[in-house]
């Protein structure tokens, strides 16, 4: 079972459905009980870093998913689930993320090229710099494309970039370090390619069902 | 690089797709959750639900389609129709909506924007917008293009965006229905005025409007039709080969 950490932010219904989808079973919780007992644990997100990690600290669901992570249970963030992994942010002033991946996340203005739209909304093409290490692409060719909405990126280092992509500047598409892994974009809205890249999280988790 | 979009809409009444031509002589033509599952299978890279029901019988039919299809299709579905409040945004994210566009709703209330923008970031708020030429100028209509509201169209979308919205369709009025082609001059002074995606939609007749719509007009991002997908007067996946073909960056 994965359970999708319920911290009031975020589609739970479609993250759900897909899990749903490859059968795999799941459950959105914001109990800490829950979570540890887990064979892996997702963390969706949309919308601004430091309400979220706010709301994340208000729940204490920070330190479960910190706990969670240092017990060697995989964890996957989304798009700001994922952000929020880095240590820090640059959202609209300076917030503190969970620190569980080295890096920060920066505003994509002033990196990428004038006459790039923000966000960065549609479809775009994986990068592999590490050669496909990553065993969250395991299925996945380089050159495949998942569905991005977002208007800042993290920056990290070269050992934890798992794959990038190409919006006029190279941007960090997804992450990892251990066994916790982030993707800036949504597996969950990123149909047969998204399906693939969940299906190898669940393996990694090793979900049987 | 970012691929261009070609996102299939559908007009859901009474849990059936219909599609009018200059919004009028609705046709009901299919199943709204088969015709999502197969537009998706198709290489549509999105979805658009517009619900024109008006009974609230009708809305709890939408939201169960909604859920029904955001269980079996995992493309991004953006729901419009008669939304005018934070409330509305609640209903409809809660079933499995990825983006919520308004239009009269915005035009009564156009706090609605800002508001949304806040709770839910400006990636969930799409403006819609019905334009059409009026006293030399490019004029927003609404009720589903009934109302002159006398605003004019460019400045309704700058101010959009700078409340929040994050996506503009524009949908006009003079090309919509007509098929034959988009309306290339609006788009360029769409795009020319604001710097989020630009949706196009009305007037796609055969599938080399949209090689013509990215010829005119390269900064549009998404190209949005309905009957002539629903008639099967372009199949998405040859569109899709076709563009490539011309040199626009799709995916395939």
């Amino acid at each position: 079972m994965i359970a999708i950490v319920d911290y009031g932010v975020g589609n739970l219904f479609s993250l759900g459905s897909s899990l749903e989808h490859i059968g795999c079973s799941s459950r959105v919780t914001a109990d800490p009980s829950d979570i540890l007992a887990a064979d892996g644990v997702i963390r969706p997100g949309v919308g601004a870093f430091g309400d979220a990690a706010d709301k994340l600290r208000s729940t204490g669901l920070d330190v479960t998913v910190k706990e969670a992570a240092a017990s060697g249970l995989p964890l996957l963030g989304i798009c700001l689930g994922m952000q929020l992994l880095f240590e820090k942010s640059y959202e609209f002033g300076e917030h503190d993320g969970l620190g569980l991946i080295p890096g920060k996340v920066v505003p994509m203005r002033g990196v990428i090229p004038d006459g790039y739209k923000i966000p960065h909304i549609g479809w775009n093409s994986l990068i592999y710099p590490d050669g496909g290490r990553c065993p969250l692409f395991e299925n996945t060719p380089e050159g495949t494309y998942v569905y991005f909405v977002h208007s800042f990126y993290a920056v990290c280092p070269p050992e934890n970039l798992a794959a990038s992509t190409d919006y006029g500047a190279v941007l960090t598409a997804a992450a990892y370090n251990g066994n916790i892994f982030g993707t800036q974009f949504h597996p969950e809205k990123s149909g047969e390619a998204g399906m693939e890249i969940l299906r190898s999280f669940k393996k990694i988790c090793g979900v049987r069902k | 690089m970012l691929t261009k979009r070609i996102i299939p809409c559908l007009d859901v009444k009474n849990g059936r797709v219909v599609k009018g031509v200059n919004f009028e002589g609705l046709r009901d033509v299919n199943d709204p959750v088969a015709l999502a599952e197969y537009y998706s299978s198709c290489g549509a890279d999105e979805l658009v639900f517009y619900d024109i029901t008006a009974s609230a019988e009708g809305r709890g039919i939408f939201t169960d389609i909604l859920r029904e299809t955001a269980r079996r299709v995992f493309i991004p579905l953006t729901v419009g129709g008669g939304i005018r409040t934070t409330d509305g945004f609640d209903r409809v994210l809660k079933c499995g909506a990825d983006k919520v566009s308004v239009n009269s709703g915005a035009i009564e209330d156009p706090s609605v924007i800002s508001k949304a923008a806040k709770l839910y970031g400006s990636q969930c708020v799409v403006l819609s917008a019905d334009i059409k030429r009026k006293d030399g100028e490019f004029r927003v209509f609404a009720k589903g293009g009934r109302v002159d509201t006398g605003i004019n169209a460019i400045e309704w979308i700058k101010k959009g965006v700078a409340d929040g919205a994050g996506e503009i369709v524009v949908n006009s009025m003079d090309t919509d229905g007509v098929k034959q082609g988009f309306d290339t001059e609006l788009l360029c002074e769409v795009c020319a005025a604001v710097d989020v995606p630009v949706i196009a939609s009305g007037g796609a007749g055969c599938a080399k409007d949209f090689v013509d719509l990215w010829k005119n007009v390269p900064d549009v991002d998404a190209g949005l039709a309905a009957s002539v997908f629903h008639f099967g007067e372009v199949r998405i996946s040859e569109l899709k080969e076709l563009l490539r073909d011309s040199g626009v960056h799709v995916r395939i």
